[in-house]
């Protein structure tokens, strides 16, 4: 297709999976605590928070392993304040969640300092012995970076938990109705802990896989705005985690897309190729709003609702 | 009560998270500040109050981060050596990633207001509101960067000759190139991009008549994984010399990664791509900006629209690196031939895209088809958005 060979789709498969695992990794971790009934906005803050904490930690140990674990480290303890404000002290989500972003934002520029205009650490592909020889499947499914298998993992393990475990029933319950899961016995704040913690982490890891496989360097805003497109993406999946995954990916394709449009010299304008992506995520969003019953049954009912229990 | 405790906690997280933004914004700006207040304080108060009234402002505005090793790297080391050279007479500030919209009106009238003497705006799309601001402050002198309209008597225009380095770079891909393409990842479609395209076809033209460019356009000065994702896809089609007109290292990281050669832009960036960078295309802004806010001091200072090259020693190659020696000697030649005038890269015979004739053999361009440059010349594989 195209006058491509083989290899050069094997090659531009790569690309996509390296432009949707980020998407992916924070989406996964967001429908995780949008699931459980918050709302969290802050994933672009959580993400940069990550991408900073994973390069300056891989920069002074030398590993981007260890650069990774920090910024799911990180990602996590940042989440934890958004836990606090909107969990415990019952601080509107909305608000609490773009003051996050803001916060990671500053925050990030502030403790990245040092290491702007440094050459980062790359994580390197690790090849799966005799899976990745596999032809044409084997480099792109099995000749990755851990933070891309991971990515497929979780979001995998994700949909099992939700659906088929008993502690995935009852995030879900915390979620639609937090009142029943009260009454119920369940620990609502404490599951919602739990679930903003897992998003921060995951945003963490997309932010680490954007400094340290994507551009191993650190600049300021370097996640431009791709935490919210997380955000759309789990709108977008109508919080299914497979359809997550295929959301992610389609978007992943049209970043790549575009470009190799332009590059055959194919006669569209660039700016509308550009804006690919964005028009796309916007399209499916008015497609899903449109179907109002799809949406309110797929919707956690007590999403964006705050929660007290002696009240 | 517990309620207000809540929404004063609310409002201290929002106004926190403010806060911190705004500050990283101006952080530098800040830690100047508070450097000049510790100095004022240490000295007599009365007479340094004098001198600090008689100290030349001159203030910056950034497209990127001061450390995108790139444009703005450069312009701030420029900024540098104006306190470098100047010393106690002046007093600088500058404001990082500010947006190339109508949003740039603000800090561009908050410098002004706040005893700014020269501004720089340093990003071509700040060419209306530095105008605009320039009206409604005539005792603040202005300098943009790139553009072309000088509405006010205060505002001058400044821009280097950056093509003069393209053309070289042209020539390198072509002798370096096995694949006898290269790929350009291009920001804006604006005069001085086009200039750089189009010189760097030429350039390469001169060595090898069939060269091939491929443009990709990123609509963005700065966004590295974007530019990396074109790089990817500039390669994945064949190209095996990169060159881009965005601002961030990321390009030269891929290039690296995929074993091809690259260009740096506007800065050297080798200690992204030791084995990778041939050369780069270096901008020296310091000796304009100290000239500039010298004549303010002096009260010299006109209106003016500067346009420098490799004589005045506003581009600068950076060493030709990763290439045979009779390449960087090729290189060597064309850029001293260029710095004497004895090479412009925009002489006859040149072609547009169409085919049809623009300057006829040995006829040079006008400076006013360059600055406002809206066509490809032949051998460029791709439509012109406009």
């Amino acid at each position: 297709m195209f006058g491509f060979s083989l290899d050069v789709w094997i090659s531009i498969i790569i690309s996509v999976c390296a432009a949707s695992t980020p998407l992916l990794l924070a989406a996964t971790g967001e429908l995780i605590v949008e699931r459980s009934g918050v709302l969290n906005l802050g994933v672009e803050g959580m993400m940069i928070m990550g991408a900073v904490a994973g390069f300056s930690a891989a920069q002074l140990s030398g590993s981007p392993y260890v650069g990774a674990l920090i910024a799911v480290f990180a990602g996590a303890i940042f989440s934890l304040l958004f836990g606090f404000l909107t969990l415990t002290l019952v601080a509107n989500q909305v608000a609490t969640g773009l003051a996050l972003t803001i916060l990671g934002l500053g925050l990030s520029g502030m403790i990245g300092e040092g290491f702007v205009g440094q050459p980062g650490i790359k994580m390197l592909p690790i090849e799966i012995p005799l899976l990745s020889d596999i032809p044409i499947i084997g480099k792109i499914l099995f000749g990755q970076d851990i933070i891309f298998y991971t990515s497929i993992l979780l979001v995998f393990a994700v949909g099992w938990f939700l659906f088929k475990t008993k502690a995935g029933l009852q995030l879900r319950s915390v979620g639609d109705n937090h009142t029943s899961a009260h009454a119920l016995g369940i620990n609502v704040i404490k599951t919602r802990y739990l679930a903003v913690m897992f998003g921060g982490a995951c945003a963490g890891l997309a932010g680490a896989h954007l400094s340290l496989v994507y551009v191993p360097q650190w600049v300021e805003g370097m996640t431009a705005g791709r935490g919210w497109i997380a955000l759309a993406l789990v709108v977008f999946s109508s919080w299914r985690p497979m359809r997550l995954l295929v959301g992610a990916y389609l978007f992943g394709a049209v970043t790549i897309a575009q470009f190799h449009v332009q590059a055959l010299g194919i006669g569209i304008p660039a700016q509308f190729l550009t804006s690919l992506p964005y028009i796309a995520t916007i399209i499916v969003l008015v497609i899903i709003a449109r179907n109002r019953r799809m949406t309110m049954i797929n919707t956690p009912a007590s999403l964006g609702k705050s929660f007290v229990p002696d009240r | 009560m517990k309620k207000i405790l809540i929404a004063i906690l609310g409002i201290a997280v929002v106004g926190g998270g403010y806060y911190l933004y705004n500050q990283n914004q101006t952080a530098k700006m800040t830690a100047m500040k508070a450097m000049e207040a510790q100095k004022a304080a240490e000295a007599k108060e009365e007479a340094e109050k004098v001198a600090a009234l008689a100290k030349t402002k001159a203030c910056f505005i950034y497209i990127g981060p001061t450390g995108d090793f790139g444009w703005t790297y450069q312009h701030d080391q420029g900024r540098k050596q104006i306190e470098a050279e100047l010393g106690d007479a002046v007093e600088t500030a500058f404001l990082e990633s500010v947006p190339e919209s109508a949003e740039a009106q603000r800090p561009i009238e908050n410098f002004a207001r706040n005893g700014c003497d020269i501004i720089f705006t340093t990003s071509f799309n700040y060419m209306d509101p530095t105008n605009k601001a320039a009206k409604k402050h005539p005792n603040v002198k202005f300098e943009h960067a790139t553009g072309f309209k000088r509405e006010s008597d205060n505002v001058s225009t400044y821009s280097s000759k950056f093509y003069q380095g393209r053309y070289v770079q042209g020539q390198i891909a072509a002798k370096m190139s096995k694949t006898g393409v290269a790929g350009y990842i291009a920001s804006f479609p604006i005069p001085e991009v086009v200039r750089g395209i189009n010189a760097f076809i030429l350039g390469a033209q001169s060595v090898n008549p069939d060269f091939k460019l491929k443009v990709v356009w990123v609509s963005t000065w700065f966004d590295p994984p974007k530019e990396a994702d074109a790089a990817k896809a500039l390669i994945d089609q064949g190209v095996d010399i990169i060159t881009q007109h965005t601002d961030s290292t990321a390009a030269m990281q891929v290039a690296s990664d995929r074993g091809i050669k690259a260009f740096g832009q506007a800065s050297d960036m080798i200690k992204f791509g030791p084995k990778t960078q041939l050369t780069a295309i270096i901008d020296d802004w310091g000796p304009y900006y100290v000239e500039r806010t010298k004549a303010v001091i002096d009260g010299t200072w006109k209106q003016s629209d500067t346009w420098r090259g490799m004589a005045e020693g506003n581009v600068v190659m950076a060493p030709f690196t990763n290439m045979p020696d009779d390449v960087a000697a090729m290189a060597t030649k064309t850029t001293a031939d260029i710095t004497s005038g004895a090479v412009e890269p925009f002489t006859g015979p040149i072609m547009k895209q169409d085919g049809t004739v623009w300057l006829k053999a040995g006829e040079k361009s006008d400076i006013g088809t360059l600055l406002g440059m809206n066509f490809y010349v032949k051998g460029v594989d791709d439509k012109l958005p406009n």
